[in-house]
């Protein structure tokens, strides 16, 4: 029982379409079909977070989700937050200078976590930035560089507004 | 760790998701997909058939109607936590959605998955319990009512039949200026809670409390209204020592034990969390709820 269903969908600005298995996650679907490895799988059932991505803007496991289910929507991965191949975007900058990773596998779902969350909340406090990222397991930063980097991003963001 | 084979439906009506629930053998219906997904990857469960209702029409909605506050079965939880409505009338359950997952989890999990899975730690099953919710679900005969203390019948089975779909739940706010909590222990943020409490209160205007409603989740297999407290603090002007006491009895549940905490631990806990529920919802009484509760 192969049953296969087209799936066309925008991910990162660019138009796909392909056919899939329809019990194919998400996840493995922006791995393994679009080949955007930038995702990544730790658990694989919702729990470390690192496989987050935006969907219609919104935060979401993509290991949580049928790819059949993102039939029509928009997605961006951490492949789309940088404006370009040569420059980062200031919430990268600012993992860079503030220690936010080491091995770098939570670092896509910290990003897209808080890529939604510094929109939604561009004034942040300490607290409320690490109720953000309990949902994305971190094991070599102890999360303190993850958290001054977003503290970081957010006045980044701001002066970049002003 | 990826789903097992199965056909998959996406019907636009509630007809039409109910016929396919007729006509299907084993097949597991998909609401916000954040329990029956991790379930399917890791295949403990082996549906021949997944019914998804993400694109099912007006099943997401938060309205008032005839002073009730009513719910569509695929509303997320994000829209709960950050409505008006709900925060104004249904308070108790904004505070106990700002501890349900994470926001990734939050921006796909349905209130009617919630309730349909049933898990005892869930927060929301210990909120429906705690207004005595009305949950509406649809068959193939129509709609029918099920008044929440019957809805769920043993560990995580709702009073659902296999062809039937949760598709509104009725909640009935309490009197503006009622005193409202929900307290969790958990490892982490985000976690089940390993026990929880929620309480409602009505005051009259010498302090006497005239209504309660306190609740225990995530201690036994299914939520507990705690009645012996409830009873206890009506009639009553509370100080801290006549709470302490009211709160005592929760101390009498029938809890749980699992790798998270032995059953003799969770009843401290219901004891205690009843406690500072019941104390924060106190010093709620009389005011006007905060533009945010977060």
């Amino acid at each position: 029982m192969t049953e296969k269903r087209t799936v066309a969908l925008t991910v990162n600005g660019k138009r796909y379409e392909k056919e899939v298995e329809v019990r194919v996650t998400l996840a493995d679907f922006i791995r393994h079909y679009l080949g955007l490895t930038g995702t990544h799988l730790g658990c694989e059932h919702g729990v470390c977070g690192a496989c987050t991505i935006l969907l219609d803007g919104q935060s979401a496991r993509s290991c949580l989700m049928l790819a059949v289910q993102a039939d029509g929507h928009e997605i961006m991965t951490v492949e789309g937050i940088a404006p370009s191949d040569t420059e980062l975007h200031p919430l990268q900058e600012a993992f860079r200078d503030n220690h936010g990773l080491q091995c770098g596998f939570c670092t896509p779902g910290m990003l897209t976590t808080l890529i939604e969350f510094l929109r939604d909340n561009p004034d942040p406090t300490e607290q409320e930035v690490r109720i953000a990222i309990s949902g994305n397991l971190c094991r070599c930063t102890g999360y303190q560089g993850i958290v001054n980097a977003a503290l970081d991003a957010a006045k980044r963001l701001q002066t970049a507004r002003a | 760790m990826k789903p097992p084979p199965f056909s998959y439906y996406d019907p636009r009506t509630v007809a039409d998701a109910i016929g396919l629930l007729a006509r299907l053998d084993n097949a597991k219906v998909l609401a916000g997909g954040q329990s029956l997904m991790p379930m399917l990857n890791m295949r403990y469960v082996l549906p021949d058939h997944v019914i998804d209702l993400n694109r099912v029409e007006g099943l997401s909605y938060v309205r008032e109607a005839g002073g009730a506050i009513e719910i569509g079965g695929m509303t997320r939880q994000r829209e709960l936590e950050f409505s008006d409505l709900i925060r104004n009338r249904l308070p108790l359950m904004q505070e106990a959605i700002l501890q349900v997952g994470h926001r990734q989890t939050r921006n796909r999990g349905t209130i009617g998955g919630s309730l349909c899975h049933l898990d005892p730690a869930a927060e929301l099953v210990t909120v429906g319990a705690g207004y005595d919710a009305t949950v509406v679900v649809t068959g193939p005969a129509g709609q029918r009512q099920i008044a929440f203390a019957d809805f769920p019948v043993a560990y995580m089975t709702p009073a659902i039949e296999p062809n039937e779909i949760l598709t509104a739940i009725r909640f009935i706010p309490w009197a503006p200026g009622h005193g409202y909590a929900f307290v969790e222990f958990a490892r982490r943020h985000g976690d089940f809670a390993i026990t929880s409490a929620a309480a409602l209160l009505e005051a009259d205007g010498a302090g006497r409390i005239t209504r309660a409603s306190v609740t225990i989740g995530g201690a036994a297999v299914l939520p507990v209204r705690a009645r012996e407290t409830e009873t206890a603090l009506v009639g009553q002007v509370p100080t801290p020592e006549l709470v302490r006491q009211a709160c005592e009895s929760c101390r009498a549940i029938e809890a749980i034990e699992d790798i998270h905490a032995p059953a003799s631990y969770r009843q401290h806990l219901a004891a205690v969390l009843s406690r500072r529920a019941v104390d924060k919802a106190i010093t709620r009484l009389g005011k006007p709820v905060p533009a945010r509760l977060h």
